[in-house]
């Protein structure tokens, strides 16, 4: 993984925050940074609270408007009214609980084999998945559109699943990847080395030991998944995913039910990442300090 | 090694290596060999080898391009110049609470990309809270609008950007020795010296990678103009999803869609080879 650590109880970091008056002795420029990080998170946030609070507007004409007619929760009682969007909304969650799966399944070993194995076109392999990641949208999309009409595949459900699992494995591969890369090799030797078969070694010791980047991984697919709109634009054909729908009705306006789903994932992501993040300084807090700790970006965060 | 041993990997890696030839690889070439074909959808397409397709479509639709790389440019230097001091803030006065500071950054990420582009032009619009603010308070005559201008499609392009670029900066400023911003302090640099001669160049890796993010991500975007966007804010990709979606031209959308293809896997081959992909994948990672 990468090398960032947070600060392991006993380092220095933490034993300032201990003291008193700590603030006192912050430069002035940390304020600054510090006042100027908070403004820009806020106007992150802009849209989603305006997201949030309109999902309550009692609206007479069921589409999202900007005069406040008082508050209501009926776009939460009546939140699978409108039968298309619902739909919509669960091609999109089976379609990313479909493609996060295939993607560990399939992406997990090729993380292994990079990570522990030299094999012929390991440099290939490597580069086709560095392209994968950073490749834009509309190529991918456009690509696979252009593939399927050329073997005249009828494009569906299908064709949508097929191109998640490929924009998905890649980023599987490399947090996965890190992870093992992050794992001491002798615990493997070892396990080896008292009898274990490669099978029990995997069940046993590799499998534990990469399983908390095998989730991150796994909720960064789903995040990613649900999410798309460009790549699955173009291979959906008539199907709809929730922000396939979405955008269609851009231009006739939203129904406040947009706004409650919205809403509804924003809060279902924001607990899981949450918890785990919790989670991670339990275990940090239980971890032995001159243990190497889990790095904090995307995939420990998502 | 027993041949199970030497095999092993190849068991392991050919599901994903299968895949992606499948699904990745040969559809970049198949993308141009439609470009090659002549036809319409009612009769089918056939091979008739038009090499001349590339430049009379890049001549009919220069603008979109150049208007894409010129948004794509701009979005990103704004947006690294945005998020550079937030991830300075949160590598070195973060303390314990980095991982939560990263969370909130990209708590965004929760809502589809779609509905936060549709929020914004919902609170743009003319008749939305923001603009009925500005003309009470006499700051902006009555005929004045955001929304379908350059303004409010590079505003949308850098603020779905930022916490893009946040990370790999993050990644690279966690990594900086603070011993080195330390001596340099010793040694009498002023913090302008020290923040441009010392912190900057040590911390390039992650600015490149940012940059590379995000500039690819956003030249290829369509959803920004095309929710916030008007007529004179098309973006290429606009032009290809248009194409393939509504008209069907595919030839036409395949030789744009190719140009662009062929110009940003150059760049991102340059970056690659220039920089290695390391920085890229950390930040993932």
């Amino acid at each position: 993984m990468s090398a960032v650590e947070t600060p392991v109880a006993g380092t220095p970091a933490r034993a300032s925050a201990k003291k008193p008056r700590r603030r006192a002795r912050r430069p002035r420029s940390a304020l600054v940074l510090g006042g100027f990080t908070w403004l820009v998170i806020l106007y992150t946030l802009i849209p989603i609270i305006v997201m949030i609070i309109f999902s309550f507007n009692q609206t007479p004409s069921g589409r999202v408007t900007f005069h406040w007619y008082g508050s209501t929760t009926q776009w939460y009682v009546h939140i699978f009214e409108i039968s298309d969007l619902t739909t919509a909304l669960v091609h999109s969650i089976e379609v990313a609980c479909a493609s996060t799966l295939i993607s560990i399944l399939i992406g997990v070993p090729m993380a292994m084999a990079l990570a522990r194995h030299r094999f012929l076109g390991r440099t290939a392999v490597e580069s086709v998945v560095f392209v994968d990641i950073a490749a834009p949208s509309v190529v991918v999309g456009a690509s696979l559109l252009a593939l399927f009409l050329t073997l005249n595949v009828t494009r569906g459900l299908t064709t949508i699943l097929i191109a998640h699992v490929a924009f998905n494995v890649a980023f599987v591969v490399v947090v996965v990847r890190a992870r093992i890369a992050g794992l001491d090799r002798s615990i493997e030797r070892a396990a080896a080395d008292l009898g274990a078969g490669p099978w029990t070694t995997f069940r046993k010791v590799l499998l534990p030991l990469m399983f908390p980047g095998i989730i991150a991984a796994a909720l960064l697919c789903f995040a990613m998944s649900i999410d798309d709109f460009i790549i699955t634009q173009f291979v959906a054909g008539q199907t709809l995913t929730f922000p396939l729908w979405v955008y269609g009705a851009v231009k006739v306006g939203i129904p406040p039910q947009v706004f409650a789903m919205g809403t509804m994932i924003f809060l279902f992501g924001a607990v899981l990442a949450v918890g785990n993040v919790i989670f991670q300084r339990r275990s940090e807090k239980a971890a032995a300090p001159d243990q190497v700790t889990e790095p904090q970006t995307i995939t420990t965060v998502l | 090694m027993t041949w199970r041993q030497r095999l092993a990997p190849y068991a392991l890696g050919f599901p994903t290596a299968f895949w992606l030839t499948l699904f990745f690889a040969v559809p970049l070439i198949s993308v141009l060999s439609v470009a090659l074909m002549t036809g319409n959808p009612e009769k089918g397409f056939t091979l008739t080898w038009h090499w001349s397709i590339f430049w009379s479509s890049f001549k009919q639709y220069h603008t979109q391009f150049l208007r894409s790389f010129y948004y794509g440019a701009l979005s990103t230097v704004i947006a690294l110049v945005i998020a550079y001091p937030m991830a300075y803030f949160i590598a070195f006065y973060g303390g314990r609470n980095k991982s939560t500071y990263l969370l909130i950054i990209l708590l965004p990420f929760f809502v589809s990309y779609v509905i936060r582009a549709f929020s914004w032009q919902f609170i743009l619009s003319n008749d939305g809270i923001f603009l009925t603010f500005l003309r009470n308070i006499g700051l902006v005559s009555k005929n004045f609008t955001i929304l379908h201008t350059s303004f409010a499609v590079i505003a949308a392009l850098t603020y779905d950007a930022i916490p893009y670029m946040v990370l790999p900066l993050f990644v690279a400023l966690e990594k900086l020795d603070r011993r080195v911003v330390t001596a340099a302090n010793d040694l009498y640099a002023n913090p302008v010296v020290t923040f441009t001669r010392v912190v900057l160049p040590l911390t390039s890796a992650g600015i490149f990678a940012g940059f590379l993010l995000v500039f690819v991500t956003n030249v290829g975007d369509y959803v920004a103009a095309g929710i916030l966007g008007g007529p004179g804010t098309t973006m290429i990709g606009n032009v290809i999803q248009n194409s393939y979606l509504q008209d069907q031209t595919y030839p036409l959308a395949s030789a744009l869609s190719s140009i662009l293809m062929i110009v940003l896997l150059l760049i991102i081959w340059l970056y690659a080879r220039v920089f290695g992909t390391e920085a890229v994948e950390q930040a993932v990672a």
